[in-house]
């Protein structure tokens, strides 16, 4: 018995000891940054483009030009969605990460709050020209309002009505929809013979976010307070919820079959004449890759309620977009900042942002004609006019992962054809506000 | 040629090993030279179970007492200590937080039980059809196996298409050729999801189920079934009265592994319903993985695990228990 | 087949027709229900595109080598699959080896400790792989910082993570086989002049190769067929199969063909290694697990 015992408690205090050593780690790299490889960077890209093969070939030549310019070799890695924000995890846990690295601007601001990020006060914008050369829209989603941002613009987009041109003209419409209203006659005009008024990506979560937050601010709800507490059971944001299920549930436009989707399949389905219209971000690539010509689709402001897109209650699209952050613990930050300042400089800019097809968040770069086609422009002055960031609160992707859970379990009660009551959303919307984290 | 010859022999060797006392046989420790020995070759399993498995519990459960969240993540270690607070998050059912763990280990449970319950019959009734001699039986075992040699991922993957709403096999079946619903359903949300994982995860582990019993199937004498025929009993008799009983020690070890690979499941959920899944099919692992990996609340999230944990050791124990028993019993 | 098959027949007496039409019956329904994936899996592998994204067909409108063409370029399947061999294979032999060791240990030798070690071992079948992901992770990142051995995002720290969760079940399996080797062979051996390893090489491992060959099967099917933790630690260089095959999900559209192309071919190397080696299987189980 004695040996046991013994055995037991030298193997309980060896885990221990190591369990202990392996706590040093990540505070000895957790401080600030350095410049001890200054030659080096390693930089982590979204994927932006059809594929990942599609973002390297993009991405190459110009991270080529930028180490003919400073000497700089960077190593990139494009990383998929479904794995950057796990890999950006890893990466602050441990401190070995990259120098440099894309994130969702939505993420700005939890993100920030885990303070692995360098933060972008007066000294490290100036480095790359300073807070004014960036578009105000898309420096509202860098990080929490009053602090120094944690990222710094790269990519914007914005959401427009997309719509096949030959399916609006054999239903006899003239002009693409301008509010919710015309969106819903228009599409049971042409909700029939199997195809669609409208596209979904039903079990989407961050898409059914950005759409009922841009609906909510419609009727003028918000949900978080000024103060960053969690309010999505107001009046606003139930009757905005319910109005977009209900573009399933009693309008009929969407198919049911949207539902379930969540790996851009409504792209697919309009890209093949299966439904008419998709609320998108910068969808031009993407129907290309597809097979669908430039001129079979017509590009219009995403729908409000009434009048024209604005401020206030006449928002049509959320803030979308890419920020390009630096890990605070990199051990080459004059090289990072050198990196940035090159990604967001107007050559550079142009060229990506035409790339990818989106709009740059860098003002002298907007001039450019290729952001004024019948692709760019209507997202241009959607954002220039009438789009609002996403919450910056540290909770957001709670936010994204309860609320948007909350739309996609509505969705699936349309498509099974249960009732969406305004009782059932509310009660969908209370559950997900108490899964907040108590402040 | 090799593989008859090897077959042969371990059947040999089956035969003299399951004579009790052979393997236990008196030992002789004047023939082991170095008493250093045995540690040395259990080294290294040992330092690799312990760097892998056991530290890493050790870190999990130290982590379960802290709070842990993405403001105090870039360095674990320096994580205020917050005592049961993530326990008592976890537990308290009347909070959002305990209700939805509790929730999804009702699914859990459910799934479990159905899934281990299915698994085992099926196993056990094909490998007692396939018992005997007949044509085609070969090519039955081996087809039987393939969903077991499938990689996971693909078999889900596969099981996911036949799911879809618009474009796969099932709905085809059901809705389009044999008009049993009204309109075509959905599988991989809603209610329904629950069917479509326990669909999955039978077809994909029942053979191991088949594997064991037909493997503890040898390993009954010949004699007995003799014996029972002489004294006159059917087939469905002797199944009754030998093949079921003798199984039992068999049983009981196939029945606790299904249990814990079940209960445990993360691959086939994941890969079926991706990130998120839909609340009817929330198994226990995948929700965890939710709680922690999407909101970086790794204090709550390890807390969780640390429950499930001990809840499974709980079952094993009292299993192992009641089992033992019951054998010890029945033996006498 | 049936020749060389190890079963034994039941009962001298003909089966009741009861008996024969369950099982017709029985085992019919259960090959359509097991067969059903893989006529869709291969099928689906050989339709053009229209096929898999509209309505299900039974039988394709017209037959396509097309998607197995594609998938190695809509993403680079190559690599994940070198990747996902080297892993798994390396995580297999290494797993065995220890194994091998360990179970001979435990049944050949008396000491101190046995049973602890037993019942740790078997016991971290229990945990969820969820509960130690992210602490083994941070312990990678350490040994890293500490020793310069790159384990995180690595292919050596996915073998090791690998080779462990197939140990115990092989440890225990290869007990149970060990202990089923009479002890007078490798005692003879040791009489001859062979050390205690050369006993256990000479006479134990040569007599106990079905169990071993089991263990090595399982452990291969373990490490090509994880998917969490390769989730989280690999990168663009190592990432392996099983997280790589999202990756034709993932794009604006899903590719179902594809899919279906890239899942045959990524199983046929481990189904048509496990079917050839099952007898092992069995053999392995009976004696060892199943005792």
């Amino acid at each position: 018995m004695r040996s046991i015992r013994v055995a037991a408690i030298g193997a309980v205090t060896l885990s221990l000891a190591l369990a202990v050593s392996a706590c040093g780690g990540g505070s000895s790299t957790g401080g600030g940054g350095s410049n001890d490889s200054p030659k080096t960077l390693t930089y982590w890209a979204s994927n932006q483009g059809a594929s990942i093969a599609v973002d390297k070939k993009v991405l190459k030549p110009e991270l080529d030009k930028f180490e003919k310019q400073t000497g700089i070799r960077v190593k990139l890695e494009v990383i998929p969605w479904s794995e950057l924000l796990n890999r950006i995890l890893t990466a602050t846990t441990s401190g070995q990460g990259p120098d440099v690295l894309n994130i969702g601007n939505t993420w700005s601001a939890s993100l920030q709050a885990s303070g692995a990020l360098l933060s972008w006060d007066d000294k490290n914008f100036g480095g790359i020209g300073g807070k004014d050369r960036f578009v105000d829209s898309a420096l509202g989603s860098t990080g929490v309002k009053g602090e120094d941002p944690a990222a710094v613009p790269l990519y914007s987009m914005a959401y427009a009505l997309y719509y096949n041109k030959k399916m609006f003209a054999d239903a006899g419409i003239a002009k693409p929809p301008a509010t919710w209203d015309e969106v819903v006659a228009d599409g049971k005009k042409l909700s029939k013979d199997g195809k669609w008024g409208l596209g979904a990506e039903g079990a989407n979560l961050s898409e059914n976010i950005h759409q009922v937050f841009v609906l909510a601010k419609q009727h003028g709800a918000d949900f978080f307070t000024a103060d960053g507490k969690p309010d999505f059971t107001s009046d606003g944001a139930v009757t905005a919820i319910k109005q977009y299920v209900d573009l399933m549930a009693k309008d009929k436009i969407i198919a049911p079959g949207n539902a379930e989707y969540a790996q851009n399949q409504s792209l697919s389905d309009f890209a093949k004449g299966k439904t008419a219209m998709v609320l998108w971000q910068t969808a031009s690539a993407t129907f290309a890759s597809l097979g669908m010509k430039d001129d079979e689709w017509g590009v219009a402001p995403a729908p409000v309620r009434s009048g024209t897109p604005g401020t206030g209650t006449a928002v049509n699209s959320m803030v979308a977009g890419i920020n390009l952050a630096v890990f605070k613990n990199t051990d080459n930050h004059d090289g990072a900042v050198k990196f940035v300042k090159f990604m967001t400089g107007d050559a550079e800019q142009k060229i990506l942002n035409k790339a990818y097809g989106s709009i740059p968040p860098v003002k002298a770069a907007q001039s450019d004609p290729a952001f004024n086609t019948q692709a760019t422009a209507a997202l241009r002055d959607t954002l220039a006019k009438s789009a609002e960031a996403l919450p910056q609160v540290a909770d957001e992707s709670q936010f994204e992962t309860s609320v948007g859970t909350a739309v996609k379990e509505l969705f699936a009660d349309a498509a099974a054809g249960r009732p969406v009551t305004t009782a059932s959303v509310k009660a969908k919307l209370e559950k997900a506000q108490q899964q907040m984290p108590a402040k | 040629m090799t593989t008859t010859t090897a077959n042969a022999e371990a059947d040999r060797r089956t035969v003299s090993g399951s004579t009790p006392g052979a393997a236990r046989g008196p030992r002789r420790p004047g023939r082991i030279r170095r008493v250093g020995l045995p540690y040395l070759l259990l080294l290294p399993a040992l330092v690799l179970e312990l760097l892998v498995h056991l530290v890493p519990m050790v870190m999990g459960i130290l982590m379960s007492f802290k709070a842990l969240t993405r403001f105090s993540i870039r360095d674990w270690s320096a994580a205020p200590w917050s005592g049961f607070d993530n326990y008592k998050i976890s537990v308290d059912i009347n909070a959002p937080a305990g209700e939805a763990l509790l929730h999804s280990f009702w699914v859990t449970c459910g799934f479990t039980v159905l899934s281990v319950g299915l698994c085992w019959l099926l196993g056990t009734a094909t490998a007692i059809f396939l018992q005997d001699t007949f044509r085609g039986r070969g090519v039955l075992r081996t087809l039987f196996l393939i969903p077991y040699a499938l990689p996971v991922y693909t078999a889900v993957i596969t099981w996911a298409f036949m799911f879809q709403h618009d474009n796969g096999l099932v709905n085809h079946v059901l809705h389009d050729q044999l008009g049993l619903t009204d309109k075509p359903s959905f599988w991989l949300i809603g209610d329904n999801s629950f069917i479509a994982l326990l669909t999955v995860s039978v077809w994909k582990g029942w053979p191991f189920a088949f594997l064991v019993v037909m493997a503890g199937l040898q390993n009954i004498p010949k004699e007995l079934y003799e014996a029972a025929a002489l004294d006159g009993a059917g087939m469905w008799q002797q199944i009754r009265r030998i093949t079921l009983p003798t199984l039992r020690p068999v049983n009981q070890v196939l029945v606790l592994v299904l249990f814990l690979w079940t209960f445990n499941d993360f691959n086939t959920p994941y890969v079926l319903f991706g990130k998120a899944a839909p609340e009817a099919a929330d198994l226990i692992s995948i929700h965890v993985y939710q709680t922690t990996f999407a909101t970086w609340n790794f204090g709550t999230g390890s807390a969780m695990s640390v429950l499930l944990l001990l809840f499974l050791l709980v079952v094993t124990g009292l299993y192992l228990l009641l089992t033992s028993r019951r054998r010890k019993t029945a033996d006498v | 087949m049936s020749s060389t098959s190890p079963a034994r027949p039941r009962s001298p007496m003909a089966a009741p027709r009861s008996f024969l039409w369950a099982r017709r019956i029985f085992l019919t329904l259960l090959t359509g229900f097991v067969l059903l994936p893989v006529y869709v899996m291969v099928s689906s592998s050989l339709k053009p595109l229209e096929d898999v994204s509209g309505t299900f067909r039974w039988l394709p409108s017209g037959l396509t080598i097309r998607p197995y063409i594609d998938i190695w370029s809509t993403v680079p399947l190559a690599k994940y699959f070198m990747n996902s061999a080297l892993v798994a294979g390396a995580a297999t032999v290494c797993s065995v080896v220890i194994a091998v060791f360990a179970a001979y240990a435990v049944s050949r030798y008396r000491f101190r400790g046995k049973r602890v070690f037993t019942v740790t071992v078997l016991s971290t079948q229990m945990f969820p792989g969820i509960l130690f992901l992210l602490p083994l992770f941070l312990i990678y990142v350490n040994i890293g910082n500490a020793t310069g051995i790159a384990l995180f995002g690595s292919r050596g720290g996915l073998i090791l993570t690998y080779l462990t969760f197939s140990l115990p079940f092989s440890i225990w399996m290869l007990i149970g086989y060990f202990d089923s080797v009479p002890r007078d062979l490798d005692e003879a051996a040791l009489v001859d002049g062979c050390g205690p390893l050369g006993a256990l090489f000479r006479v134990v491992v040569p007599a106990a190769i079905p169990g071993i060959v089991a263990v090595a099967v399982y452990a291969f099917m373990t490490a090509w067929g994880e998917v969490l933790f390769a989730s989280v630690m690999t990168n663009d260089t190592t990432r392996t199969l099983a997280v790589g095959l999202q990756g034709y999900a993932t794009q604006t559209e899903v590719y179902w063909n594809q899919v279906m192309a890239a899942s045959l071919v990524v199983s046929v190397p481990v189904v048509a290694g496990f079917l050839l080696l099952q007898r092992y299987l069995v053999a392995g189980l009976t004696a060892g697990a199943v005792k």
